[in-house]
C-alpha cells in the first residue's frame, strides 16, 4: 500500500481539488482509502458525498482550571505563565445585585463570581501545568478537553477519514496524526492499494504531522509570485522530513511565464512536474455542485487532471499495482 | 485601531486585501485637511503568517531590524543534576525525559513553559533560546505603478505616504508559529496604537495561529469566496473570531460572481456585515501573479479600501459605545 499526500505552502491553490479529482480517477482502477488531513478547515467531505458512518471525539490536550473558593489571589499563577492566560481578578468589587448591565463589560467576571479569584483564558492556555505545580492553595485543576471530532465515512470512491478541529484548539498535527494513522489501518486491513491524504497549508505542525511516514508530496502551486515563493518553503520541509515531491501547477496559463520559472525551479531541484491544469470556471461549478472536477464534466482541466494521474501512478507504482488483485473494496 | 484579516479557507485573498488596504489609507493618500498635521500616522503592517509570509512580495519593504527568535528550551547543569526525572513527570509535552543516567531534550516538543526549570529540586536547569525563526521591520514606501523602490525615510518618522512592515519568519522544519507571532507582535506594535491603523494579515485555518494573529485586535476582518469551501471555512472563522473571542467581524467577497449565494445568505442570516466586494477579475489575478497589488493595478479599487477602512472604524466605535 502507497501512501500520498496532497500540499501546498500557500493556502487555496486546489488541493482539495485535486485530492478529490484523485479519489475518483485513483478509485476506478484500484481501492483506495481517502484522508483529510486538513482538520481545521476540512473541505474534501463537500465533493465526495460522505454518509458517516463513525462519530469519535478528539481529546485534544488539557487546560488550567482555578476553583475561585480556593484562590487567595496571590498572583504566582499569574507570574508563572508565558501564554498570557491567566487572567487577574477584576479590581472592582463584586455587585452586590445584578445590575442592568449584568454580564456586559465586566470584563469576563459576569455579576455572581467572587471578585478576588484569577480565572484562565483557555484559549490561550496551552496546557503545561506551570501554574498547577506552583499553586500554593492547590486550587488548579488540569482538565482534558475535548478539541474536537473525528468521523469515518462512507464516499462513492472509498472509507473517507476526517475531523473537525474546534474553533481556535491547538493539537491540529496530533488530530492530523490520528486521521491519517485510522486511514493507514483501514487501507492495511481491507486491501487498498493507495491512501490519498489531502493536507493543510502552511509548513508548521499539522504540515510536518501530515507528511510524515507519506510516499510522496504532490504539490500544487500556482504561477503566481506568492506560489513560488511558497514552494520552495513547503519543498524545503519536505526534503527535510525525506518525503519524495513532485509538482502541479494548477491554474497553469495564468501567467505562462512563472509557470516556465516553476518549470525550471523544479528541474533544478531535480522534481517532476507531472501536470499544469488551465484556469478554468468548470473547477468552481463542480465544487458548487459537490463533485470531484473530474467526475463533473470532461474538457482541458479533467483531461490534465487524468494525465497527472496517469504520471503519479505510474511513479508510486513503479512495479504495477499487485496488491489490488487481493485486495477488496 | 488594530484589524486582523483572516479567512479560514486559504487563497481567498487575504494578502491582496490586507495590502491594498495598507496601501489605501497611507497618509498621502487620505483626503484629510489637517494633513500637515505632525503625526502622519501611517499604517503599520503586520504579516503573522510566519509559515508562508508573502506580503512582503507586494509591499517590496526595505528591511532595517532583524533578529532571531525562538522559545527558552531546557538545558541541563549535570554537575547538579540528580537524575530525580522530576522535569521529566510535570513536562506535559514529552519534551524532556530522563534515561539513566541521562537527560533528553527535545526541543521541537518544548513548549517553552518552563515548568521543568521552576520545578528541579537541585536548580539544575536554566533556559536557553532555541532560535526557531526571525522577525524583521522596515519600511514599505508609497506604491508606484512602476514598481519602483521605496522612499526610504528614517524609522518611524518622515514621509507621508508609505507603510511601516513587519514580518516573521518561521524556518523550515520548525512546527511551532505561535510563539513567533507572540513575539512579532509583542516587538513591532507599540503599546497603544490608538488611532494608527494596525492591520495583521493571518495565516489561514482556525487553530492557533490564527487564534494569536486575531488575540488583541479590535476588528476581524474575514475575506471569502462565494463558494461551498469559502462559507464552510468562513463559518469556522466566525466561530473563533466572534464567538470565541469576541471580536466583532465583517466580510469581504472576494471573487464575487463566481459560485453560489451561500455565503450572502449566511451573512444576513447571521448579521454580519459585508463591507466590500471584489468581482471576479482577470486583471486583478495576473496582477497578483506577477506581484502586483489590487490598488496599483486598479486604482479606482482605493476609493473602496478608503471607505471600508472608515466603515470597519465606524463598527468599532459603536462596539466600544455598546459595550461601555
Amino acid at each position: 500500500m502507497k501512501q500520498l499526500v496532497i500540499l501546498s505552502g500557500k493556502g487555496g491553490t486546489g488541493k482539495t481539488t485535486v485530492a478529490a479529482a484523485l479519489a475518483h480517477l485513483a478509485s476506478q482502477e484500484m481501492p483506495v482509502v481517502l484522508a483529510d488531513a486538513d482538520v481545521d478547515a476540512a473541505n474534501l467531505e463537500l465533493v465526495l458525498d460522505p454518509a458517516k458512518q463513525e462519530e469519535h471525539d478528539f481529546m485534544g490536550g488539557q487546560v488550567a482550571m482555578i476553583a475561585p473558593q480556593k484562590c487567595t489571589a496571590c498572583g504566582i499563577c499569574a507570574d508563572v505563565c508565558r501564554f498570557g492566560a491567566v487572567v487577574a481578578p477584576s479590581p472592582r468589587p463584586p455587585t452586590p445585585l445584578p445590575s442592568p448591565n449584568f454580564g456586559r463589560g465586566e470584563g469576563g467576571q459576569g455579576g455572581g463570581v467572587r471578585a478576588r479569584a484569577y480565572s484562565i483564558d483557555s484559549l490561550a492556555c496551552e496546557g503545561c501545568a506551570s501554574c498547577f505545580y506552583q499553586c500554593p492553595e492547590e486550587a488548579i485543576r488540569m482538565e482534558e478537553q475535548q478539541a474536537g471530532l473525528w468521523f469515518r465515512s462512507d464516499t462513492r470512491f472509498g472509507p473517507l477519514f476526517h475531523a473537525h478541529l474546534f474553533a481556535g484548539q491547538e493539537n491540529s498535527g496530533k488530530l492530523v496524526t490520528l486521521v491519517k494513522q485510522q486511514a493507514r489501518l483501514r487501507g492495511l486491513d481491507t486491501g487498498a492499494a493507495l491512501v490519498v491524504v489531502d493536507g493543510p497549508p502552511g509548513i508548521g505542525c499539522p504540515v510536518i504531522s501530515a507528511s510524515a511516514g507519506m510516499d510522496l508530496a504532490l504539490h500544487v502551486v500556482e504561477p503566481t509570485v506568492s506560489g513560488v515563493h511558497d514552494l520552495e518553503r513547503i519543498m524545503g520541509t519536505t526534503d527535510h522530513f525525506s518525503v519524495p515531491s513532485l509538482v502541479l501547477i494548477n491554474k497553469a496559463d495564468l501567467n505562462p511565464a512563472r509557470s516556465e520559472e516553476i518549470v525550471a525551479f523544479c528541474a533544478g531541484r531535480g522534481v517532476e512536474v507531472v501536470g499544469r491544469v488551465p484556469y478554468d470556471d468548470v473547477v468552481t461549478e463542480a465544487m458548487v455542485q459537490g463533485r470531484p472536477v473530474t467526475d463533473y464534466t470532461d474538457g482541458p482541466v479533467t483531461d490534465a487532471l487524468k494525465g497527472m494521474w496517469s504520471r503519479v501512478s505510474d511513479l508510486i507504482f513503479p512495479d504495477g499495482i499487485d496488491v489490488v488483485k487481493g485486495g477488496q473494496r | 485601531m488594530i484589524i486582523t484579516v483572516a479567512s479560514g479557507k486559504g487563497g481567498t485573498g487575504k494578502t491582496t486585501v490586507a495590502v491594498s488596504l495598507a496601501l489605501s489609507i497611507t497618509a498621502d493618500q487620505q483626503d484629510l485637511t489637517d494633513q500637515e498635521s505632525a503625526d502622519p500616522a501611517h499604517p503599520l503592517f503586520l504579516d503573522c503568517d510566519v509559515e508562508e509570509p508573502n506580503a512582503a512580495l507586494f509591499l517590496r519593504p526595505i528591511i532595517q531590524e532583524r533578529r532571531e527568535v525562538g522559545q527558552m528550551i531546557p538545558e541541563v547543569d549535570f554537575e547538579k543534576c540528580t537524575y530525580c526525572g522530576r522535569c521529566a513527570e510535570v513536562c506535559q509535552y514529552h519534551a524532556i525525559a530522563v534515561v539513566g543516567e541521562k537527560v533528553l531534550v527535545f526541543p521541537e516538543l518544548c513548549h517553552g513553559c518552563g515548568s521543568c526549570s521552576l520545578n528541579c529540586p537541585t536548580g539544575a536547569i536554566h533556559e536557553v533560546l532555541d532560535v526557531i525563526g526571525t522577525i524583521e521591520r522596515g519600511w514599505a514606501g508609497p506604491p508606484s505603478v512602476s514598481g519602483s523602490l521605496p522612499s526610504y525615510p528614517p524609522h518611524g518618522g518622515g514621509g507621508k505616504g508609505g507603510v511601516e512592515f513587519a514580518q516573521g519568519t518561521m524556518n523550515v522544519g520548525e512546527p511551532m508559529a505561535v510563539p513567533i507571532i507572540r513575539q512579532l507582535k509583542q516587538w513591532a506594535i507599540p503599546p497603544n496604537p490608538g488611532d494608527r491603523p494596525v492591520i495583521l494579515d493571518a495565516s489561514p485555518g482556525t487553530a492557533c495561529p490564527v487564534v494569536e494573529s486575531m488575540r488583541g485586535a479590535d476588528f476581524v476582518l474575514l475575506v471569502t469566496e462565494p463558494t461551498p469551501f469559502g462559507l464552510h471555512d468562513l463559518r469556522l472563522a466566525v466561530e473563533v473570531a466572534r464567538d470565541e473571542l469576541g471580536l466583532p467581524v465583517g466580510v469581504v467577497i472576494n471573487r464575487d460572481g463566481v459560485g453560489d449565494q451561500g455565503v450572502d445568505e449566511y451573512c444576513a442570516a447571521e448579521s454580519i456585515p459585508i463591507l466590500m466586494r471584489i468581482p471576479l477579475d482577470r486583471r486583478i489575478a495576473e496582477a497578483y501573479s506577477d506581484g502586483g497589488t489590487l490598488v496599483e493595478a486598479l486604482p479606482e479599487y482605493r476609493k473602496q479600501f478608503q471607505n471600508l477602512y472608515a466603515a470597519i472604524g465606524r463598527l468599532v466605535a459603536e462596539r466600544k459605545e455598546g459595550g461601555a
